[in-house]
């Protein structure tokens, strides 16, 4: 089972959504497409339900060419933000609909709408209530029964779960991809929080501006991004960035402070790039001779209960600090803060990601 | 600005409450400090919503009074109470201008047009939208919009009371970081009393100096995130505040010693002998992996990788313990073991925090 | 590149583009047919050019009818408007009442129109009818077969009376889809009643406001049986619209060449205003960013 998109773009007036893709999805992988709104994620999957038709380009299911095929012949099931049920049917009826289309038996209906609705957690007294009678997360739980049962190959998750209370959301979330890694189909979940691509796992996709930016297993995409754009769709907090100079063999952090052109670093060429690094990596302590160090002011804190947030202003920059435990710091006032340089990522003026940390790299 | 005092305050949606379940909102006693931010944290239908439209005036309790400053306002309308909004949604009026939307409560309060002019800039520079000033709200994005109702919010020096009602719902993740800094270095700047209701613990833990968590109408526990986290009161709140929640187990507890599932662990302090139901309740950041035979036997079932570092699923005899690992750090098969750190354990009985005694 | 369009749907708009055929442009291509030929009966038809058409726009005859058409709808879209909004803004948002006055606010739309002008008509009358006798027991002189302001005035506010519903049953849909928080933060800002309306109401409104404007005023443009059946279109020719006029000219004069030239112009006056219409509220629309 496999879906491949070959250069499939799409313009809506004159304005391109979707610039020309290439994505091959294998049977049975998580797929998320990961961006900020509107940076294309629910054009695609438009497309690759056949919802849409391109542009340019060729929809090619299984080998066969299915674009500007209709979405109703092919074997697509799609679960939205907002929760999707037939208001009149009652549960039951609603996740044995798509069943009911194909026209299996009626004893096939019942084991698989059962074990669908077992697998999603909705005890067996809801099957016979209406959805609007359920809560939001058991009426998304309903949608999602829905779309199992349908045993299409292709299932598209479009940010299902943005709509439902945090701590629902947390274990929604851990429950999906075992429930979906069973099934065997090609599945797309499109989200805006990178948080819940690690948590999904499987493959990531970063969109910006109608493109994909990078695809690939997901914790390679996010510790090692080809370009500053996928980095900064990829971290939340978002990633911090330093404007750096190569010059005389040595990479130049400004404050007179240098690293040799060793490591991750050997071969850059002379001239000026822009470093980043993740939240989590900047540290309060100078944890070893090696690690840099940077004067800042300090904007805002923000403590989590177990962590804390730190704002800094370094030179007009914006840097966010994810320290491990409770600081009660003085607001405004100067700030020392050390880098380890081998959780710094060097990219090159155009973004393109020319030395991938070295921690990254080594795992 | 202003102290809130919440004094006996209930409320039912009934004409006539007769049992405790019939109340939304059940009987509390609360001294809100003036200037301080405060957020309202539980899940949908927990009574946080029905408490801020309370304060609002928007609701009138069945029981109970409210004071703002000392001064009865329990059943004043919205508009005598000098509170500022922000709501769910943005709204703004999309005919006029940003600065006329700013400057639209001023106007109406008739102040100074000089004032005026020199106040809506001073908020424009705040919330980053000088530029825009002079533009139809209508065909902003959302998160501009939002940041108008927040000027919107803040134009005026003597609110009561800032009330946000999940401002950062429509909001992208990575517009929110910067809105809720906004909203923090305003707040350290003006010193406004806010009140923030939210279902994020993110959101609440990051911008309120007190989180009040609420269940099932009720208040369980309110206080610092340190403490939220630290020392939870109730199951509720270990297991809302963090993620993965905190992990509690049933344990027979007995001074100094707890048994649990046969295996005699130590707690550090002394608990004496907790009746009722008794658990352990320990975060997942407490919790460590090893090998070797001291601890509690358990199977790894999963690890996630959530960058900056690892939940680690694993199975005690059926229940699951989750453990929080660092980013880098190497999860072997053969670790078979978790033990806790006693600075994190907290014991419950029927629920509710046993505090330590004194040994 | 691929073919990506599914010319199937071609074929599924089909039946409706021969109905469309049989039911308009077949009949609007004869009117055609009529304005640029005479006859002088036989079925032996004349070519004549822009004959008619220019016979028509010198006739006073049609551009008085013309002018009393204008000020017509002119003065019942000024009426209608305003209040049906007002009524709107007042009726109550949920529970019985209500649906209640939903039901007492539809009903005018549900009677036919010849029975709406017979109502009127009888209502009006001097000797039987509950208003025109009334008014004249009050010692005011009303007579709308021989008063051209009584037969205004009484033409007016049949229409008002019929339509108004429409414009407050689309207002109130409107309304109605206004977020509670909107008047909230109204009464934070300590907006008064009328900026309300001002700054939160008409702006969410404005939509369906233009459709019930250009509904009103295609219907009220193209007015005929009502005022037909309570004034004739009298006294003399006061209440005579333009649809009033056309039918007297085709059928009672059987003028069929000027009546086609007229029928043509008066179609085109009501294309223009529509479009006019359309464009505005697309661009209405378009600056709400949808």
């Amino acid at each position: 089972m496999s879906l491949i998109l070959e250069g499939v773009s799409k313009s809506v007036n004159g304005q391109p959504h979707i610039h020309a893709t290439d994505l091959e999805l294998l049977g049975g992988t998580m797929n998320v497409l990961l961006g900020p709104t509107s940076s294309g994620k629910t054009s695609l999957m438009r497309l690759m339900a056949g919802l849409d038709a391109p542009n340019t380009g060729k929809v090619i299911w299984d080998g066969k060419d299915v674009t500007g095929m209709r979405v109703q012949d092919r074997g697509v099931a799609m679960v939205y933000q907002q929760f999707i049920n037939y208001p009149s049917m009652t549960v039951y009826e609603n996740i044995a609909s798509p069943m009911r289309l194909l026209r299996k038996s009626k004893d096939q209906i019942d084991s698989a709408v059962k074990k669908a609705a077992e697998l999603m957690k909705l005890a067996p007294e809801l099957l016979a209530r209406k959805p609007l009678e359920l809560s939001g997360g058991q009426q998304q739980r309903c949608a999602l029964a829905r779309a199992l049962v349908k045993e299409a190959g292709l299932v598209l998750l479009d940010e299902p779960l943005a709509n439902l209370d945090y701590k629902l959301r947390e274990e929604l979330r851990a429950e999906i991809p075992k429930i979906f890694e069973e099934a065997g189909s090609i599945f797309v979940y499109a989200t805006t929080e990178p948080e819940e691509a690690l948590l999904l796992g499987g493959n990531t996709a970063t969109m910006w501006e109608g493109r994909i930016t990078q695809f690939g297993k997901t914790p390679i995409v996010y510790r090692q991004p080809v370009n500053a754009t996928t980095a900064r769709v990829f971290s939340d907090p978002p990633m911090n960035f330093l404007k750096v100079r190569m010059t005389g063999g040595r990479l130049h952090f400004g404050d007179g402070q240098s690293v040799p052109a060793s490591d991750a670093f050997t071969g850059l060429t002379e001239g000026n790039y822009l470093a980043g690094f993740r939240p989590n990596h900047l540290e309060m302590a100078k944890k070893g001779p090696s690690a840099l160090e940077f004067a800042t002011k300090l904007q805002v804190t923000e403590i989590t209960g177990s962590e804390t947030f730190i704002h800094l202003d370094h030179q007009g920059d914006s840097w966010v600090g994810l320290i491990h435990g409770v600081k009660i710091l003085e607001i405004g006032a100067m700030m020392d803060v050390f880098l380890d340089p081998k959780h710094v990522y060097i990219f090159a003026e155009d973004g393109t990601s020319v030395a991938p940390a070295s921690y990254a790299t080594a795992a | 600005m202003a102290k809130i005092t919440l004094e006996n305050l209930a409320h039912s949606y009934l004409p006539k409450p007769t049992r405790e379940e019939d109340y939304a909102l059940k009987s509390m006693d609360h001294d809100w400090v003036d200037g301080e931010a405060y957020a309202l944290l539980g899940s949908s239908g927990c009574g946080k919503s029905t408490l801020l439209n309370i304060i609002s005036g928007l609701l009138h309790p069945s029981q109970g009074r409210i004071l703002f400053n000392d001064k009865d306002v329990t059943m004043a309308p919205t508009t005598q109470r000098n509170i500022a909004q922000v709501f769910q949604f943005p709204v703004v009026y999309d005919t006029m201008t940003v600065r006329d939307n700013l400057a639209f409560p001023l106007r109406n309060r008739g102040s100074d047009p000089a004032y005026i002019q020199e106040r809506v800039q001073q908020i424009a520079a705040m919330i980053g939208m000088e530029a825009t000033l002079d533009r139809k709200a209508r065909g902003l994005t959302a998160d501009a919009k939002q940041k108008i109702s927040l000027g919107r919010g803040m134009v005026r020096e003597d609110v009561n009371a800032l009330l946000f009602d999940e401002p950062l719902t429509v909001i992208d993740p990575h517009m929110k970081w910067e809105l809720r800094t906004q909203l923090k270095s305003l707040h350290h700047e003006f010193g406004h009393t806010m009140i923030y209701v939210t279902h994020d613990q993110t959101e609440a833990l990051t911008f309120a100096d007190k989180v009040v968590v609420m269940f099932d109408g009720r208040v369980v526990q309110m206080g610092t995130p340190q403490q939220l986290f630290e020392t939870p009161e109730h199951t509720f709140v270990g297991y809302f505040i963090g993620s993965p929640g905190m992990n509690v187990l049933e344990a027979k507890v007995s001074g100094d010693k707890a048994v649990i599932a046969g295996t005699e662990i130590s707690l550090g302090q002394g608990f004496g002998t907790p009746t009722g139901k008794v658990e352990l309740g320990v975060r997942p950041e407490f919790v460590t992996l090893q090998s070797g035979d001291e601890g509690l036997p358990v199977t790894i079932k999963r690890v996630e990788d959530v960058g900056r570092h690892k939940i680690v699923r694993a199975d005690f005899q059926g229940i699951e313990i989750n453990i929080i690992a660092a980013e880098g750090e190497n999860i072997s098969p053969d670790m078979n073991r978790v033990v806790f750190d006693t600075a994190g354990i907290n014991i419950y009985s029927d629920s509710w925090r046993v505090a330590p005694k004194a040994a | 590149m691929n073919k990506t369009v599914n010319q199937k749907a071609w074929f599924l708009i089909l039946p409706v583009l021969l109905l469309v055929a049989f039911s308009a442009v077949i009949p609007l291509m004869t009117v055609v047919n009529y304005s640029v030929q005479d006859t002088f009966g036989r079925n032996e038809f004349f070519w004549a050019g822009l004959e008619w058409f220019e016979q028509m726009l010198a006739s006073e005859r049609m551009w008085n009818a013309l002018g009393r058409q204008i000020a017509f709808t002119a003065i019942i879209l000024a009426i209608q408007i305003p209040l049906g909004v007002f009524v709107a803004l007042n009726m109550p948002k949920k529970g019985f009442w209500a649906s209640f006055c939903l039901v007492l606010m539809s009903l005018p739309l549900l009677i036919p129109w010849n029975v709406v002008g017979t109502i009127w008509q009888i209502f009006g009358r001097v000797d039987i009818g509950l208003l025109g006798y009334t008014l004249n027991a009050m010692g005011i002189d009303y007579n709308y077969t021989q008063d051209f302001y009584a037969a205004w005035i009484t033409v007016v506010m049949m229409d008002v009376w019929h339509w108004t519903s429409l414009v407050a049953l689309l207002a109130y849909a409107g309304l109605q889809s206004i977020p509670d928080a909107y008047y909230q933060a109204a009464k934070i800002d300590q907006a008064g009643r009328w900026k309300v309306f001002r700054f939160i109401e008409l702006p969410k409104i404005m939509g369906v406001l233009m459709i019930a404007i250009l509904l009103r005023f295609m219907d009220s443009f193209m007015i005929y049986t009502e005022p037909f059946v309570v004034t004739g279109g009298g006294p003399g020719n006061s209440t005579t619209f333009l649809s009033i006029d056309l039918v007297k000219m085709a059928l009672g004069q059987f003028d069929l060449g000027p009546a086609a030239a007229f029928s043509i112009m008066y179609y085109l006056v009501i294309l223009l205003v529509s479009y006019v219409f359309y464009t505005v509220m697309t661009n209405l629309d378009k600056r709400d960013g949808h």
